[in-house]
């Protein structure tokens, strides 16, 4: 699953995947960075200091660089939300259809109680807040991969 | 009912409401306090306001009345509530945070920069706001006049001004406390007398929910019949009944069965099957459509996740509510399982939603316990009717405020609020017949058919334009809203089309979707010219400090 949310992001895999970008950088990617001073020519400082500025510039002035990231990202969240509501629908929306089919399963009972009444009068919540927190990560870790991939200090 | 602790109850609950509305209006000093609590909530609060706010009189009350008297079926209003927030987590909630709307008429110009737009999406908030209102004040007047013998309109108009005054002098800060509090009262209210009920139903010998007889009167009882109605005892003796006439019922006797209601033992505990009436199953998605869909279009909902500091707080508070809102819906089968054993005579009068308030006093008997549960629920239902309807009315006074007076000032805020709140309570007065959770079903609808597709084309899609959302939502929108007026004020309907106009949301969402996708496609030189902007803006987390 991480595998795959982490090739959504197009480029990240392709670009930054042999050196993760350092975390450590990420605090003060503004400041110019004394160690690669070297990198650092004419044409970079006049456009604001870091690459990570630049790439946050063409984000903001739509450049067609900017506008596939964000793609990116927006395709990756929504694949996401997609996949686990597709999870939703069949797990949950299966329930009546799977019971007009199969009469039989409705009178089978579990610890007394008939298993139509304990999936949907106490199961169904469980796993509904289950797949929440489930999105709520992975969303987070889709954003992340997308601000990894704006900051990261160098190609 | 002779409970002498059910009106101190109900009045105690109005006045801390009030109470924790004046703490709060010590601090609301600005605008911007009244409106969105100036982002200052921190997100447990807040989910437990959003929480507050969203369990109304239809979660309270009618989910145990409706599951008493249908049985499996109708599990899936609790389970369908629930998972609309899911929906909105998935589909809605850090966007529409990151959008910095702070109303559905709000999310319309910023994504799509269309001020007609604005005014058609004022309308439909306006429209499903009373909708949503009138059946509160209606279960208010219906709860007081069975817990407390006062007249109907005293609880609906006794409910009505409370609920103006307070959003009207408080704002929402002084609401996000009062709503929070109120949810913790509302599940304290369920789950302190279910643990009382559960052990009784132990100390009973577990006498059995569906008796292969049939359920049965434990005690002697006197029925007084509310609806006209055709009772079948199991004899064979049928019987017209009219509104006033008194049954006698001895301890043992069996209940008669009423027509229209599900009391068939089979019927109550097993899911509707295959091929017997496929108009069953379509209820059955077509209302699981509806509230999985409709809890993002609802005006009171949206409103909420302004008040979180940033997309990734609006994702997590939303998943704290989903957790809440379960917990609390665990709760309410309790009652309607138990009620079939304990308070059978709801299914002769048809007064199904008052088995919440009646349940504790009936099972537990008349001593100052059972009393003293009675007068909790009471207060718990009292708790539920008012947060949504200061939920409501918050956010309909809030776009009456900016989109109709175009005032922003504290005052436009606080005429607006009489305004909304006047008139629900007058629609409230004259039409006591209609069914509580019937009619939030169909708010649900007219929600799921008109703002979810704006919401989420919007949001995911970045080829919609103004003219197609319009479209969208007029047609969708306008067929479900058709669909309420002809199941409220039409003729009775029977067969298909009672089905189709009572659950639209089959057909009225994908009709909805399906327009405004052809519509954008087809005016597609509308396009908004800054869509690339506003999709990082709606996407792009706030770290990136855009």
């Amino acid at each position: 699953m991480t595998e795959a949310d982490e090739r959504d992001v197009p480029g990240r895999t392709a670009e930054s995947a042999p050196v993760p970008a350092p975390r450590a950088a990420d605090p003060a990617p503004r400041a110019a960075q004394p160690r690669r001073r070297a990198r650092i020519v004419l044409a970079e400082v006049s456009r604001s200091g870091s690459r990570a500025d630049r790439t946050r510039s063409e984000l903001a002035q739509q450049t067609r660089v900017g506008e596939a990231l964000v793609r990116g990202l927006v395709r990756a969240q929504l694949a996401l939300a997609l996949r686990l509501s597709l999870l939703v629908l069949v797990g949950l929306g299966g329930l009546p259809w799977l019971f007009a089919i199969a009469p039989a399963l409705g009178r089978t009972t579990v610890l007394g109680v008939n298993l139509p009444w304990l999936l949907l009068g106490v199961a169904a919540f469980p796993f509904l807040i289950a797949v929440g927190w489930a999105y709520v990560r992975l969303a987070e870790r889709n954003e992340q991969d997308f601000t990894d991939l704006v900051q990261r200090p160098e190609r | 009912m002779g409970n002498g602790y059910v009106v101190p109850a109900i009045v105690a609950v109005t006045l801390v409401t009030v109470g924790i509305g004046f703490y709060g209006l010590r601090l609301a000093r600005t605008t911007s306090d009244f409106l969105v609590a100036s982002r200052a909530v921190s997100p447990t609060w807040n989910a437990a306001a959003i929480g507050g706010e969203y369990l109304s009189a239809a979660s309270f009350l009618g989910v145990a009345g409706l599951i008493l008297k249908y049985g499996v079926d109708v599990l899936w209003y609790p389970v369908g509530f629930a998972a609309g927030y899911l929906a909105l987590l998935l589909f809605v909630a850090a966007p529409l945070r990151r959008s910095g709307a702070f109303t559905l008429p709000d999310f319309c110009e910023v994504r799509l920069g269309s001020r007609r737009l604005r005014k058609l999406a004022t309308v439909f908030v306006i429209f499903i706001g009373w909708l949503y209102l009138v059946p509160q004040l209606q279960g208010a007047g219906l709860t007081l006049s069975t817990v407390a013998g006062s007249a109907y309109p005293v609880g609906a108009l006794l409910v009505a001004a409370v609920v103006t005054v307070n959003v009207a002098l408080g704002g929402m800060r002084a609401i996000t406390f009062v709503q929070a509090f109120q949810y913790w009262l509302k599940l304290t209210a369920l789950a302190v007398p279910a643990i009382f009920l559960a052990l009784q139903w132990q100390a009973d010998a577990r006498p059995a929910v569906t008796p292969p007889d049939g359920p049965a009167f434990r005690a002697a009882t006197t029925v007084v019949v509310e609806h006209r109605a055709t009772l079948t005892f199991p004899d064979g003796d049928v019987r017209q009944v009219r509104p006033g006439d008194r049954l006698d019922f001895a301890a043992g006797d069996p209940v008669p069965e009423v027509s229209g209601t599900a009391i068939d033992a089979t019927d109550w505990l097993l899911p509707a099957a295959a091929g017997e009436d496929d108009r069953g199953l379509f209820r059955t998605y077509s209302l699981i459509l509806a509230t999985f869909l409709g809890t993002m279009g609802l005006p009171h909902v949206l409103v909420r996740f302004y008040t979180n500091p940033d997309g990734a707080a609006a994702r997590r508070t939303t998943l704290v509510v989903l957790a809440l809102v379960g917990l609390f819906y665990l709760l309410p089968t309790i009652y309607g399982v138990l009620g079939r054993i304990y308070t059978p005579q709801l299914l002769v009068t048809g007064h199904t939603d008052a088995v919440v308030v009646l349940l504790p006093e009936a099972a537990l008997g008349g001593g100052t316990a059972a009393r003293l549960l009675a007068a909790l629920v009471a207060a718990g239902a009292f708790a539920a009717f008012l947060s949504t309807s200061s939920g409501l009315l918050t956010s309909v006074a809030g776009v009456i405020s900016t989109d109709v007076l175009g005032r922003g000032s504290v005052r436009g805020f606080q005429l607006a609020t009489v305004i909304a709140g006047g008139v629900p309570a007058v629609l409230a007065l004259n039409v006591s017949g209609l069914d509580v959770s019937e009619v939030v079903g169909l708010a649900f609808a007219v929600a799921a058919s008109s703002f979810c597709p704006l919401l989420v084309l919007g949001i995911w899609w970045r080829g919609l334009t103004d003219l197609g959302a319009a479209a969208g939502v007029l047609v969708g929108g306008g067929a479900a809203i058709g669909a309420v007026l002809v199941t409220v004020l039409g003729p009775p309907l029977t067969g298909w089309p009672a089905t189709l106009t009572a659950q639209p949301a089959a057909w009225t969402v994908p009709l909805a979707f399906s327009v405004m996708v052809t519509v954008s496609m087809a005016t597609r030189r509308r396009l908004p010219r800054g869509v690339g902007t506003t999709m990082l803006r709606l996407h792009a987390p706030e770290t990136l400090r855009l």
